[in-house]
């Protein structure tokens, strides 16, 4: 692309930022050691999914408050990531998101590297929404791979393993299925995911961001 | 502009007189017939009466052609036959039945007797039979989309054409396709799916993305509850639509049309499907259209029954084979849409007038309407309402005409509490609201939106509480799940509406749902999500002490949510020797005073199902619904309580 080497001067709290033009808000602030919260974004992914709504900025000149992974970089760009109507997106998102989380930490593999803990921390709000009501689904979780166990309810569907297993192209065994309150990760026709299909490339446990794909061995340890 | 405009008009008029001429054989000077066979006159029995009319007809050996149409939008009184003879106006008939199909043939057209007990009104003013014109909904009425429905046969494209149709496309191939576009624009016509964006800008946006191939897409993808006009349009007059994709395609650059039409609507597809058979034998579609420089294909796509679908980029995403969930907007598909290609996206409604504004010119058009929002608004009434169908009024009409004029109000003398408009994604507005002359904008400040055009009343009988659970009920299972606001949030909103009706949660609670239908609607990816909250916050903005009495009282001012009520039988109302309610009762939970013999409703059997309310007979009305259930007298309650002791 021949913008590659343009490079974009922009202000992130306060932070004077240089970085390539068509890069996305989120990337340049994380590249530069500025968090935002975020859980579905995908660094090599050409199109953002924009799904988990948490990356939430304000950007003067501009009402309302914009995901920062959608949002490319422009020349002279002020943005604020701790503007209160960004955060308090973020925060209601992350409320919905932890309403419907098996939330366990003591007994988790993720804890401590969790990127749900890492969100309430930069949020400044707790693991547990005082005011929502907990929406579980209850669903089986799937141990029948001898590497790592697979729990939906600790899911956030962000998709993140799907896009690691994709990329075995056909030999892929990951994908969402239903829709709305029940979509899920899963394998075609819900298939045990320990069955001879997954070529237990690990990446998928790799990238997920809470203990919902976790190895069996590191929870062994820590129980 | 070329040298091949001239044959393309020339190629056209040949078209239109012999269409004119197979019109003029079918219809003038004879008796005809047409009988509505959209959906809703099939629904009341239509293809039995147009069964009946052609076996009167071939049994008495009448040269009288029996036409199948479309909608003519008096739903409320389908079947819906329109018979013309000469000597006679053309006269509308409402709920016929086949027995009165064989009366009009042997009366009205063997005969000289019109048969004025089954007429609705005549299609034109006469000193004979009082006609549409007379009709205090007429004063309001301008049918400019509508205008072919139910008068036309939508499987005969000559039809379509004698009625003037096509002419805006032999037109515009005479014009520069950035010509089309800025008569558009001039026009002021808005996208009728809802937002309301200005279609001129829209294509003019897709002309300017220069890559190619670009797309038309027509959005048929009607999935809101109480909407029901894209169907109607689609079944009565598909060809208007066609015209409206052929021409903006010529406008923006476009080289194939899609037509995304439900699945569940398979009148309209098969129409549309003969329709574009029929167009393209005429070459007003496919390679070098009329003979000029522009090729266009168009194709239909069927959804396969996702509400979200009718969101564009879903759309979209569904078209291109993968699932049909939205993505994040801009860019905008006018810019990067199917295939990531320049895409315009417009609905049916939107595109049946394109060719209207071409033939009568952008001036015209805005002359109809409001400043803002020029044309005309259709609605589809359905609810406690008379008239039910579909109305087309100009915008800046105001709802008090919309209902009470066009519609004729309220049934069975109830009275007025709330209109529902815009489908899930609009709002309920209240009677305060009525004289709101209805356009885009006016609208979306009261908090609903034009939508898809569903309009639905509601009476004193409609708790608001169960409307709003209702629709949200409706948009929770139809979110696609990929965005966390909408996936968890709307399951969340619906928790605590369903424990409103239940008269369960804390007062707080509408603090909550508030909050989260204000997150919902400010965090959400896509247009399902950001408008699912709108009929919670109307509802809360209007309705608010409704919500309120369900959790403080545990009572459903509507008298409608099941757990907030009971029935109960009035002990003087009750005719103690009559046993309708006993008899009628599904759980067997009525019985007699054993000693008064009035009836008693055992309260823990009692199932809600209001049988006995409808089996009381009218003259003693003795049945009725209390709110809170407590409200039911406690001695009567201990009279079962004394039956029970062995």
């Amino acid at each position: 692309m021949s913008t590659r080497n343009i490079q974009v001067t922009l202000k992130i709290d306060g932070k004077e930022i240089k970085t390539r033009a068509g890069e996305k808000l989120l990337w340049a602030a994380l590249e530069n050691g500025i968090y935002i919260p975020n859980l579905c974004a995908i660094k090599d992914k050409p199109e953002p999914n924009a799904s988990c709504r948490l990356c939430w900025v304000e950007i003067e000149g501009e009402k309302k408050p914009v995901t920062s992974c959608t949002v490319e970089v422009r020349d002279g760009m002020v943005v604020n990531t701790k503007g209160k109507k960004a955060l308090d997106l973020s925060r209601a998102g992350f409320e919905l998101l932890m309403a419907s989380h098996a939330l366990d930490c003591a007994h988790c593999s993720a804890n401590g590297d969790c990127e749900l803990q890492k969100i309430a921390k930069a949020l400044k709000c707790s693991l547990k929404p005082k005011n929502l009501r907990p929406l579980r689904r209850e669903l089986p979780i799937d141990d029948s791979n001898s590497l790592f166990t697979l729990d939906p309810n600790k899911c956030v569907v962000c998709g993140r393993c799907i896009w690691e297993c994709r990329k075995h192209g056909d030999k892929a065994v990951l994908g969402f299925a239903h829709r709305g309150f029940k979509r899920v990760v899963t394998t075609f026709g819900d298939e045990p995911i320990g069955k001879d299909r997954c070529l237990n490339c690990r990446e998928c446990v790799e990238v997920c961001p809470t203990g919902a794909l976790a190895f069996k061995e590191k929870a062994k340890l820590k129980s | 502009m070329k040298a091949s405009e001239l044959p393309a008009a020339a190629v056209f008029r040949e078209i239109k007189e012999r269409a004119e001429s197979h019109v003029r054989e079918l219809k003038q000077n004879k008796t005809y017939i047409m009988v509505g066979a959209a959906t809703c006159g099939r629904a009341a029995g239509a293809l039995d009466v147009l069964k009946a009319f052609r076996e009167e007809i071939k049994k008495h050996n009448l040269d009288c052609p029996v036409i199948e149409v479309g909608c003519m939008g008096h739903c409320y009184a389908e079947p819906i036959v329109i018979i013309g003879k000469p000597g006679y106006p053309a006269i509308c008939y409402g709920y016929v039945n086949p027995v009165i199909a064989e009366r009009l043939v042997n009366e009205f057209i063997l005969g000289e007797n019109p048969c004025p007990e089954f007429v609705i009104g005549a299609l034109e003013a006469n000193d004979m039979l009082p006609s549409f014109q007379d009709f205090p909904r007429a004063e309001h009425e301008q049918k400019i989309v509508l205008k072919n429905c139910g008068h036309i046969d939508p499987a005969d494209i000559e039809q379509y054409i004698a009625a003037g149709g096509y002419a805006g496309l032999a037109k515009i191939l005479g014009m520069a396709p950035q010509n089309v576009i800025d008569e558009v624009k001039k026009s002021g016509l808005r996208g009728r799916g809802g937002a309301g964006f200005p279609t001129g800008i829209k294509w003019q946006y897709c002309r300017d993305a220069k890559r190619t191939p670009r797309y038309v897409i027509c959005n048929a993808d009607e999935g809101d509850p109480g909407a029901f006009v894209d169907r109607a349009i689609l079944e009565s007059d598909p060809h208007s639509v066609i015209e409206g994709i052929i021409i903006a395609g010529y406008g923006v650059g476009a080289r194939y049309g899609y037509i995304y039409v439900r699945a569940e609507y398979p009148l309209a597809v098969a129409r549309l499907e003969t329709a574009l058979k029929q167009a393209k034998k005429l070459n007003l579609t496919g390679s070098h259209v009329l003979g000029s420089d522009f090729s266009f294909d168009i194709q239909i796509f069927q959804g396969s029954g996702a509400f979200v679908c009718g969101e564009e980029t879903a759309l979209i995403a569904s078209i291109e084979g993968n699932a049909g969930m939205p993505r994040y907007r801009p860019p905008y598909p006018a810019v990067q849409g199917l295939f990531g290609k320049p895409t315009v996206v417009n609905n049916v409604k939107t595109l049946a007038y394109v060719p209207r504004i071409i033939n009568n010119g952008a001036e015209w058009f805005r002359g109809i309407g409001s400043r803002e929002s020029p044309g005309t608004a259709v609605f589809a009434l359905a609810g406690k309402i008379v008239n039910t169908g579909m109305v087309e009024v100009p915008m800046g009409t105001t709802l008090r005409q919309i209902i009470f004029n066009v519609g004729s109000g309220i049934p069975n003398k109830k009275s007025f509490k709330a209109v529902q408009i815009g489908g899930p994604s609009g709002g309920c507005l209240p009677e305060a609201a009525l004289d709101l002359p209805v356009d885009f904008d006016s609208l979306q400040n009261a908090g609903a939106i034009m939508g898809s055009g569903g309009m639905v009343v509601c009476d004193e009988e409609d708790c608001m509480v169960e409307i709003a659970r209702y629709f949200l009920e409706f948009t929770q299972r139809e979110s696609c799940g990929k965005c966390t606001f909408c996936r968890l949030g709307t399951k969340q909103m619906l928790e605590l509406l369903a424990d409103f009706t239940q008269g369960k949660g804390k007062i707080e609670d509408i603090d909550l749902l508030e909050k989260l239908a204000g997150e919902i609607k400010a965090g959400s990816l896509c247009q399902l999500g950001r408008t699912a909250p709108n009929p919670i916050l109307t509802t809360l903005r209007y309705f608010r002490q409704e919500y309120e009495e369900h959790i403080t009282l545990g009572r459903c001012p509507a008298l409608m949510c099941q757990d907030l009520i009971a029935y109960y039988i009035l002990p003087d109302k009750c005719e103690r020797s009559c046993d309708a309610c006993v008899g009628e009762c599904t759980v067997e939970a009525i019985y007699s005073h054993p000693k008064k013999r009035y009836k008693i409703i055992d309260q823990e059997k009692c199932v809600k199902c209001g049988t006995c309310l409808k089996a009381c007979p009218p003259q003693y009305n003795a049945i009725v619904k209390l709110s809170p259930p407590s409200e039911v007298p406690e001695d009567n309650l201990k009279e079962k309580a004394q039956k029970s002791k062995p």
